[in-house]
């Protein structure tokens, strides 16, 4: 998706993630640290974490910074991520409720806008008014219509036979009626139906049997079968296997050693060997790890630190990696990345549905961690 | 406003679809926000013009070559609207236009913007329609050159090999990538997908062939992940390999503490606990040791993973008696 949004995400942005357009330069900041150890060690891609980047969560400044974004709509980077309007406040939304003040957002104009994306003849939602249907965007309308507890202003009957036509012979899910096939894209239908309580509307055993088919050697899981695994792939089918209860399949200790392996020396995760770390990774590799039962296995406090060292203290908002330009899709991620690691401030998240857990708890929703 | 002028308009004058007279028949359809918009955003002018008139043709679906041409400009301004390429591919379909001249658009745009989904998407789909893969390697090699790990580039060239056949010279492309980049885990991605699909592992002389390539790797390497895992996928449920463990523990000895090596011969040794009841004690030591230099010098930042491991191998071994199955 443009959306790095692999629940959006997919972001596979430097990496497969898509480069949606919010994420500013980036400026791949490439400072070699000395592995240190044995004489075959060559440089590790990694950030250093200088001793001016802050080290103390700055919530109000979040706050302000996802409020304003919302108002700032006379700016060029704004109007180029209209194809990605609806990931966006589901992203907002989500965040200010981890953080305690979704009421600054206005239910009314959003719940508005959501119903004005809904395509009443297929039952899909577009990223924005009058824009195609796309799953992607239908998993963000039904996260913020959940949120708001208002699933019932739409046709929830219609939405799940859209989700429903989606998907193909092979147990897969295209991302729309043209056809794009992605893990990605069976994660949300799976995520969609577990919010209405319809998984019966699809084959659920074909769909864990096409993702079972995109594991590799490594443990982990690729956008199709053969694809190299990817941290936010692997989130993905790890969600839909939690889902569908279906998390036996895993090896969990070989895609344990994988996922932990994406920790670097400056605590920070990666997406793939080899790679630069990422705020947005990290989130996808801890809740991964929180799923398979291993969330100990990384060294917490230096992700913590990693994670606050992206933080703008002018600003507010999280950028992918120290210095670059906030925005907020990594500012979500950062602030449910330390409810992850148990930060006090912050409001719990789901580690599958990445949602507030007393949304999910509300609506009973089931699925399995190990 | 912003900057939107791209290449192509400061090149050539760039004309309003509003003031060009062959438009005039069209009545451009603004963005409609709903009655409560929360966005009102202040467009460009030219982004403005350009998708006012696109939603007027998607309006009335024109099928035209001006349309197609207009959907050439918004894909310029904006490659993330997939609306527009589904547009366009019902278009080039019904004109029946030439799909190499499309590939070549297809080319530019990739240039520019390489990580967009629809992008790719449309690709396949022309190509498809062609029902001709051969210039695809050569295309995905182009960027792969540039950005050796391009997941969407790596994608649709396991597509089009399996489309179209095309595993001929595969392995030999992979094997000079590694040389180049001996760190490159998507061409690791890579071999393992090309010896599945064309010999399988199964031939005692193949496994032979790949335990050795990347043995090799790793005696250059030590300390490179991918390698690691491809013989872990290689070796599958049974890592305790004669010639492996061979290698291992002469390049234990030789001095090197890669964290990969010693994770290794822990889980070689949790193997050999299990078939061996009688050498568990020694293994069990040994095991502990690596697993205490691990943890507390050579890979520190996961030293609660390897304190875990070598927790259950003590419970599980540890006592006399352990049988290593469950006691029931
Ligand atoms: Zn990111």
């Amino acid at each position: 998706m443009e959306a790095d949004a692999f629940a959006a995400d997919s972001n596979m942005s430097t990496d497969a993630a898509p480069p949606y357009p919010w994420s500013g330069t980036l400026a791949e900041v490439h400072q070699p640290v000395e592995a240190a150890v044995c004489h075959q060690a060559l440089p590790i891609k990694d950030v250093q974490l200088t001793p001016n980047l802050p080290t103390k969560l700055l919530l109000d400044k979040h706050r302000d910074y996802i409020v304003d974004y919302g108002t700032k709509k006379d700016d060029y980077e704004y109007a180029m991520a209209e194809h990605l309007r609806m990931n966006g406040i589901y992203w907002g939304l989500t965040v200010m409720d981890l953080m305690g003040q979704v009421n600054r957002l206005s239910r009314e104009e959003i719940l508005d806008f959501v119903q004005q994306c809904f395509h009443s003849d297929c039952g899909g939602f577009g990223a924005s008014v009058g824009h195609d249907p796309h799953l992607l965007y239908t998993l963000s309308a039904i996260q913020i219509l959940a949120i708001y507890d208002a699933l019932d202003l739409i046709n929830t009957d219609k939405v799940v036979s859209y989700i429903q036509s989606l998907q193909k012979d092979d147990g897969s899910f295209s991302g729309d009626k043209w056809g794009e096939i992605d893990t990605r894209f069976s994660f949300c239908a799976m995520n969609c139906l577990a919010l209405l309580k319809r998984l019966d509307a699809i084959d659920v055993d074909k769909a864990v049997q096409y993702i079972m088919s995109c594991m590799n050697f490594d443990g982990g899981f690729g956008r199709r079968p053969g694809s190299e695994t990817h941290s936010g792939q692997v989130y993905c089918c790890l969600g839909a296997l939690s889902i569908a209860g279906k998390l036996h399949l895993v090896d969990a200790d070989l895609l344990g050693w994988w996922l932990s392996e994406r920790q670097l020396p400056s605590g920070g995760l990666n997406g793939r060997p080899e790679k630069m770390p990422d705020v947005c990774y990290s989130w996808w590799v801890l809740t991964s790890l929180k799923i398979l039962g291993r969330l100990h296995w990384i060294d917490k406090e230096s992700l913590v630190k990693f994670i606050l060292a992206c933080q703008d203290e002018e600003t507010g908002g999280f950028s992918d990696r120290p210095g670059d330009m906030p925005d907020p899709f990594h500012t979500l991620f950062g602030i449910a990345g330390l409810s992850l690691l148990g930060d006090p401030d912050i409001q719990p998240v789901n580690p599958v549905f990445c949602m507030p857990q007393h949304v999910i708890s509300r609506l009973h929703i089931s699925h399995q961690l190990l | 406003m912003s900057d939107y002028s791209s290449e192509e308009d400061s090149a050539s004058e760039w004309v309003m679809y509003k003031d060009k007279p062959e438009w005039a028949d069209i009545k451009p359809i603004p963005q409609d926000e709903g009655p409560n918009p929360i966005i009102c955003i202040a467009y460009s002018d030219k982004y403005k013009d350009v998708n006012d008139y696109l939603r007027a043709l998607l309006h009335k679906n024109e099928i035209s070559e001006r349309a197609l041409g207009l959907t050439k400009e918004a894909i310029y301004l904006n490659p993330a609207n997939y609306t527009v390429w589904q547009y366009r591919r019902q278009l080039l379909k019904a004109l029946n236009q030439d799909l190499q001249q499309e590939l070549i658009f297809i080319n530019d745009i990739i240039q520019s913007t390489s990580k967009n989904y629809q992008v790719w998407h449309h690709r396949q789909v022309i190509v498809e329609l062609m029902k001709d893969g051969s210039k695809e390697k050569p295309f995905t090699e182009e960027i792969i050159a540039i950005d050796a790990k391009h997941y969407h580039a790596w994608q649709h060239r396991q597509w089009a090999m399996k489309e179209f056949g095309l595993w001929d010279d595969e392995l030999s492309y992979v094997e000079k990538l590694l040389e180049d980049d001996i760190r490159n885990n998507s061409a690791w991605n890579q071999r393992y997908f090309v010896v599945k699909h064309t010999t399988g592992f199964s031939d005692p002389e193949i496994m032979k062939r790949e335990i050795k390539y990347t043995l090799d790797a790793i005696a250059k390497a030590a300390h490179n992940e991918s390698p690691w895992s491809y013989l872990r996928g290689l070796l599958g449920a049974k890592l305790g390999d004669e010639a492996v463990v061979k290698f291992c523990k002469e390049l234990l000895k030789s001095g090197c503490i890669s964290p990969h090596l010693m994770a290794f011969l822990v889980d070689v040794a949790e193997e050999e606990m299990e078939s061996q009841p009688a050498a568990r004690p020694a293994l069990l030591q040994e095991a502990a040791r690596l697993l205490d230099d691990l943890a507390n010098e050579h890979d520190t930042i996961r030293r609660n993973y390897y304190e875990f491991i070598g927790q259950n191998l003590k419970a599980k071994y540890g006592s006399p008696g352990a049988t290593g199955d469950c006691p029931s």
